[in-house]
């Protein structure tokens, strides 16, 4: 029964056909699905923070507009994804809870600090740029409430990377002190942004499973590769470098050749011991606790509210 | 937040248009419901009209029924225009 139900359900997979919450699903995509998405929303949540921490710092109205709205795009990201993630049959409670205990994990990237005003801009070209490579390829998810999720999301992602590349492209014509930040925030955040798409795909164990189940559609190196090859260019254009001497062309590939990343930092920053790993979460867990009041005083309205309705109505 | 309830959010992206299902979100009651779909999924002007209802309930039909349910109309293509045979020369039909 079981494996004739799970072979039915790869022939849907195998045809193009979306898996919807209702639907039956062999136990291993759901919990695969949950940790992805889950992982994925969260990082969307604590990635408002490196952000957030210079909104009031804004050079201008224009930038600080442009800041706020990217920061709530980010967590309207993260509530959309939470849902998509609620419909594979978890609460949103435990997701949050999972998050500040530490059991779920999201992007490393978030575990670095923003030093400088030129990281607003790196973190739209680079991080969200990462972001873009990894999440287009997610509208073709398997899974209709993710794929549909990340519709949204893509479409609002381009306005984050826009915005970054122009706040540098105006440092990038400024004083020498300007142009001097720019070059330090991106040869801080070049290596984080290329981690991004996770360990090499030797070492990525699940990818096999995942893209048989269409959840993955390219591997992590395919995609770290096309990143690579998009942003050299576009360090052209702002006039500054990649931090790699080992990066360049390779005519035989058609592709860029770049470095070895340092894999320890990445495991080091995904074991918890980043820069900023317990800040962020403290951040997190200290403004779910202050929220509760207002949760409360939502709780008692909407209870007096529905009181008053019965009162009226007998 | 444990005992909101959820919530589906309908969305008519213009007049004219059916309200689509957007997605799904957690309020405490329905005028919440409806200033939080705001904020969510109308950020850029992507609504002028919101439907929000508890997803308990909506009425759905079993999917692993789904085949014995669409069945009846698999078998009947003489309700499509195109079962009729007619002549090209014939125009505007
Ligand atoms: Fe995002
Ligand atoms: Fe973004």
């Amino acid at each position: 029964m079981e494996a004739s139900m799970e072979q039915k359900f790869q022939e849907k997979i195998d045809n193009d056909i979306r898996i919807e919450p209702k639907d039956w699903m062999p136990e291993k995509y759901r919990k695969t699905l949950i940790r992805q998405i889950s992982q994925h929303a969260h990082s969307e949540i604590v990635g408002m923070l490196p952000e957030g921490n210079w909104i009031t710092r804004a050079p201008n109205l224009r930038r600080k507009v442009a800041l706020l709205a990217k920061v709530q795009d980010e967590a309207g990201h993260g509530l959309y994804l939470y849902s998509a993630c609620e419909t594979l049959g978890i609460e949103r409670t435990e997701l949050i809870d999972q998050l500040h205990t530490g059991k779920a994990k999201y992007s490393s990237i978030f575990n670095y600090p923003t030093l400088t005003w030129a990281d607003m801009g790196t973190i739209g070209w680079l991080v969200d740029g990462a972001a873009i490579m990894n999440q287009v390829p997610l509208c073709r998810c398997s899974y209709g409430p993710y794929a549909r999720a990340m519709v949204r999301v893509c479409k609002e992602e381009s306005f984050h990377q826009r915005q970054g590349y122009e706040l540098l492209l105006t440092l990038s014509k400024g004083t020498p002190e300007q142009k001097e930040m720019l070059q330090e925030s991106v040869n801080r955040w070049w290596w984080p942004a290329l981690m991004m798409f996770g360990p090499n795909d030797a070492d990525s164990p699940h990818t096999a499973q995942s893209m048989a189940w269409k959840i993955k559609r390219f591997t992590n190196d395919e995609l770290r590769q096309r990143f690579v090859d998009m942003c050299v260019e576009q360090a052209e254009i702002l006039g500054v470098s990649l931090p790699d001497p080992d990066l360049k062309w390779n005519e035989e590939r058609g592709h860029y050749d770049f470095g070895e990343i340092n894999w320890d930092e990445f495991w080091n920053v995904v074991r918890g011991n980043g820069p900023c790993n317990k800040d962020r979460i403290n951040t997190r867990v200290k403004a779910h606790e202050n929220g509760q009041w207002v949760r409360d005083a939502a709780s008692a309205y909407a209870k007096k509210q529905s009181e008053k309705k019965s009162v009226s109505v007998a | 937040m444990k005992d909101w309830p959820l919530y589906e959010i309908f969305i008519r992206s213009k007049a004219g248009l059916h309200h689509r299902h957007v997605g799904s979100l957690h309020a405490a009651d329905d005028e919440m419901a409806i200033e939080n779909a705001r904020d969510v999924y109308c950020r850029r002007m992507e609504g002028v009209s919101i439907w929000a209802i508890k997803s308990s309930q909506i009425i759905a039909n079993d999917p692993d029924e789904g085949e014995e349910l669409f069945e009846p109309a698999e078998n009947k293509i003489y309700r499509h225009p195109t079962f009729y045979d007619l002549p090209d020369v014939l125009k505007h039909m």
